[in-house]
């Protein structure tokens, strides 16, 4: 028992020690009740916009544009990879915790010439279930009670639940639009460098950025991303880099990751994903990468929470990386590829929701766009007033036009939500109703995509 | 450990964490403090050195051969399936696996299990546990833990902020113990580990290490206990399939009054013998479920889709050749014990003693009468199991696992003549074991 927990309980101070004395007054009903409680680690964390809104676009009539997960198919090599790993025997049982030998070593192949430096395989890299395990396993080894994260909203909602369970306090600062200019691209939103600065304080442990941005779309510019480092730099802080769709960066723009500007790197944790860069998002592979000083930590929290990752998925991943590491910097190479196919699929869908007379934000990057839905001027005052504009907008959308979306305010705090709250949210890597023309697509989506065109649907 | 804990931030602070090129990187700590003793791991050390060593390895337990044919095919269907084999499925399981596991074990419970609110698909039965401790253990809180025990569950309990308290099965009747039957829990001693701070016991049946299949009487024994306390009890049974002799796997969630209060733990690794799917889950009552979710949701939030597939398709098989002779949990035990006796008689044969486990893929040895001299310096501070598997591991080329790694620090020296071995390996994995140990005791 800890001491402070000895001392208070010896003058009684400590609530807890009143359930012991009560027990002997109470009924076993109620004991039981109070022996069950939860860890107060969980309190306030059970809310997740995702576990509402799957449900409710669950229907199979309406099309889930809400969800950010790939209805086009992944690479085929990728699949046979899968299937061919997991006929070997050795592949079906346990392998390396932190990462199955081939995996880290084709990581380290790509991501040593992607960062122009070695990445050691078994020292600099973890492999963890998905980027969201990855930042679970960052946050945990990282970030401890007391300590203030800066995230920069609209950021991806498990952020602040991870740094509130980690005992952290989450230290929000909004992208803001640029003054005096329309929101019709994501370039059109920064970051106050003065805003941002007063953010940090002397608890400050770690800033969370994440580009290409999601929901935005945003890639932050080198010279946007040397601020933010140079702050980490002065106020001797780390920082997590949410790179999942670092693959998916549209014409005119170049990710830049903040590992590789001076004095970054030894600070620095970057996190990568399978499912986004192969459009394998049930495959729940991703990984961490940094310097050996930090990966340690989230080594330790990998073999304290699920050790190891599956071996087979690991093995396909690592052969879908090679093929493509040979294949880099030509057109054929999966990583731009699937870029290129994304951004016919971004222009169309921009075009109709235009059409619609919603204003789309053009993404540079990723695979989801926010919609303002202000000029629709749709009155939702029948749905009360409890939630946010968007939440409402959403719900009326599925159960009206049949169409699935994800508020945009799900991904900021309290205080930014009036700024958001006009936007939704939609994925875009969906099949378009041009390749549904005679292929086995469900036949709603080209439907809707054909009925948004002809202007049956209308809003 | 809770002082250190206090002081650590305040220690740290006055020396810089890490000096490189003459420039400072933090000047205050990195890690946060739940990582602080936990960060050894016996599996990474032994693990290592069996493959240095290139040894023949009954040490990690896995097998060395395939799963079934039907789940393999199951899961070749499932990758060649439609895209969303791809995608994501349902956060808390995917709906075709909770619904085959509700329904394979409300029949073995005798409870009607909710395939959504009392069930939860993990990354192995490792993330069951992680959420368990994390959603239910708080700081100060105190967990009982039955030794010899599955060493993961000590840093998991401090992570979770708890207290670990051990309580030692023990070989009765002296030293001539021959079965995994005779090491028993003393209900005296394990009723004097309970305090008003004792939130929860955890108990692991089939034992890993021992092979020890808690008897219904016991388990009862510790139900009664749970009930007057009101515990939580955290059931760890992931070789639920593989008993031998005709032992009976008992499950305490199915005791009067236990369905509310107990975790239980399953593993398709285990089940299927395919321990790199990592697929595993949590049944319980839907309130403790509840909360777990929440831990599940704010750590890894889905597991992989395609093999929770395959999984289910190997249950709902399973569940129509119940009890017959093709159901895989009737052949893969009786497979298992065949490789049990093989292995008990080899080691016989060179004077060493087995305890047989009545249960799970393991069998510890007593290496008490082995005169060895275990003269490396470097493994000079250890103890002499640990020493004893490392020089095995390099003098003799072959790799198993001290037992002592399965005790408390409080109780390892009691139990430090011990080494474990993984008998569910190839035939010829066996026989390559049963070589050296024969040349071994020739040498002698």
């Amino acid at each position: 028992m800890s001491y402070t927990r000895r001392i208070l309980n010896a003058f009684g101070f400590t609530c807890r020690s009143f359930p012991t004395n009560c027990r002997r007054f109470c009924t076993s009903q109620s004991v039981m009740a109070s022996r069950h409680t939860h860890a107060k680690r969980i309190e306030g964390l059970d809310k997740n916009v995702w576990v509402a809104f799957t449900s409710l676009a669950a229907d199979p009539s309406i099309v889930n544009l809400g969800q950010g997960f790939p209805d086009i198919p992944p690479p085929s090599y990728v699949k046979d990879a899968l299937a061919k790993a997991a006929s070997v025997d050795r592949m079906n049982q346990y392998t390396r915790g932190f990462g199955h030998p081939s995996l880290v070593k084709a990581l380290s192949q790509v991501y040593g010439k992607v960062y122009s430096r070695q990445v050691d395989p078994l020292k600099e890299i973890l492999v963890t279930v998905g980027g969201y395990g990855s930042l679970f396993s960052t946050i945990q080894g990282l970030v401890d009670e007391g300590d203030e994260v800066i995230i920069v909203e609209p950021f991806f909602d498990c952020y602040v639940p991870m740094v509130r369970m980690a005992g952290a306090k989450p230290v929000l600062i909004p992208l803001r639009p640029k003054p005096g200019k329309k929101t019709v691209s994501s370039a059109d939103w920064y970051l106050d460098p003065d805003e941002l600065s007063a953010k940090f304080s002397s608890k400050t442990k770690a800033i969370i950025i994440n580009t290409p941005n999601n929901p935005i779309g945003k890639v932050f510019t080198r010279g946007e991303l040397q601020m933010i480092a140079d702050l980490c730099i002065k106020h001797d802080t780390l920082c997590f880099s949410d790179e999942v769709y670092e693959w998916l960066v549209y014409k005119g723009h170049q990710h830049v990751k903040i590992a590789t500007l001076p004095g970054m790197w030894d600070r620095t944790i970057t996190i990568g994903s399978a499912g986004k860069t192969f459009s394998v998002t049930g495959w729940k592979l991703g990984w961490s990468i940094g310097p050996e000083h930090l990966i340690k930590h989230l080594q330790t929290v990998m073999q304290n929470t699920l050790y190891t990752c599956p071996t087979p998925l690991q093995e396909a991943v690592a052969q879908g990386l090679l093929l493509n590491y040979k294949l880099m910097g030509q057109p054929d190479c999966y990583f731009s590829s699937l870029a290129e196919e994304l951004e016919g699929k971004r222009d169309h869908l921009a075009a109709i929701l235009q059409e619609a007379g919603m204003s789309p934000v053009v993404p540079e990057g990723g695979y989801f766009m926010l919609v303002d839905v202000t000029p629709l001027n749709q009155d939702l005052s029948h749905m009360g007033d409890d939630e946010a504009y968007d939440y409402k907008f959403v719900k009326w959308m599925i159960k009206e036009k049949k169409l699935a979306a994800i508020p945009v305010t799900a991904f900021v705090g309290e205080e930014s939500k009036e700024q958001f709250e006009k936007y939704i949210r939609l994925c875009f890597i969906k099949v378009d109703h041009k390749m549904s023309m005679g292929k086995n697509v469900p036949p709603f989506i080209s439907f809707w995509f054909a009925a948004m065109e002809t202007n049956l649907i209308t809003f | 450990m809770g002082i250190i804990r206090i002081l650590a931030p305040y220690l740290t602070l006055l020396r810089p964490n890490l000096v490189q090129n003459h420039q400072l990187i933090m000047a205050r700590r990195l890690y946060a403090s739940r990582t602080i003793g936990v960060d050894k791991n016996v599996w990474v050390e032994f693990t290592q050195l069996a493959a240095d060593y290139k040894a023949v390895n009954l040490g990690q337990g896995f097998p060395d051969f395939s799963p079934p044919q039907f789940v393999q095919d199951a899961f070749c269907k499932a990758v060649s399936g439609g895209p969303q084999m791809h995608q994501y499925t349902r956060a808390f399981g995917h709906p075709r696996l909770v619904k085959s596991l509700a329904k394979f074990f409300s029949r073995v419970v005798g409870h009607e299990i909710d395939p959504f609110e009392d069930v939860l698909v993990t990354v192995g039965a490792y993330q069951a546990l992680f959420c368990a401790f994390q959603a239910l253990i708080d700081d100060g809180d105190e967990v009982i833990i039955v030794e010899p025990f599955f060493d993961c569950y000590q840093p998991m309990v401090l992570m979770a902020g708890g207290t670990a308290v051990y309580v030692p099965l023990r070989p009765k009747g002296g030293s001539s113990v021959l079965s995994s039957g005779d090491w028993v829990l003393s209900a005296e001693e394990l009723a004097s580990k309970i305090t008003p701070r004792t939130k929860a016991i955890v108990i692991n049946t089939p034992n890993n290490p021992l092979g020890k299949v808690y008897k219904v009487e016991e388990l009862q024994m510790i139900a009664d206990l749970c009930i007057k306390h009101d515990l939580l009890c955290f059931s760890d049974e992931v070789y639920e399939w593989l008993t031998y002799d005709g032992a009976k796997h008992v499950k305490i969630a199915s005791l009067p009054g236990m369905w509310e209060r107990t975790i239980t733990v399953g593993s398709a690794g285990k089940t299927f013998s395919a321990t790199g799917w990592k697929v595993g889950w949590a049944i319980s009552s839907g309130k403790l479920i509840k909360h777990m979710k929440i831990i599940h949701q704010n750590s890894v939030y889905h597991c992989a889709t395609a093999a929770q597939e395959a999984v289910s398709h190997g249950f709902d098989r399973e569940y129509e050749l119940f009890g017959t002779p093709e159901s895989y949990f009737q052949q893969l035990p009786a497979t298992l014990h065949q490789k049990r006796q093989k292995l008990a008689s080899c080691l016989r044969s060179v004077g060493l003693q087995p305890v047989m486990p009545e249960g799970g893929y393991f069998m510890i040895t007593d290496i008490s009468s082995v005169n060895v001299d275990l003269n490396d310096e470097s493994t000079k501070n250890e103890s002499y199991d640990f020493r004893f598997v490392k020089w095995l591991i390099k003098e003799k080329g072959l790799a198993t696992i001290p037992v002592s790694a399965f005790f408390s620090p409080e109780h390892s020296k009691e139990f430090d003549k011990y080494i474990r071995f993984c008998f569910v390996k190839e035939d010829s994995t066996l026989e390559a074991a049963e070589e050296i140990l024969r040349k071994w005791s020739q040498k002698e």
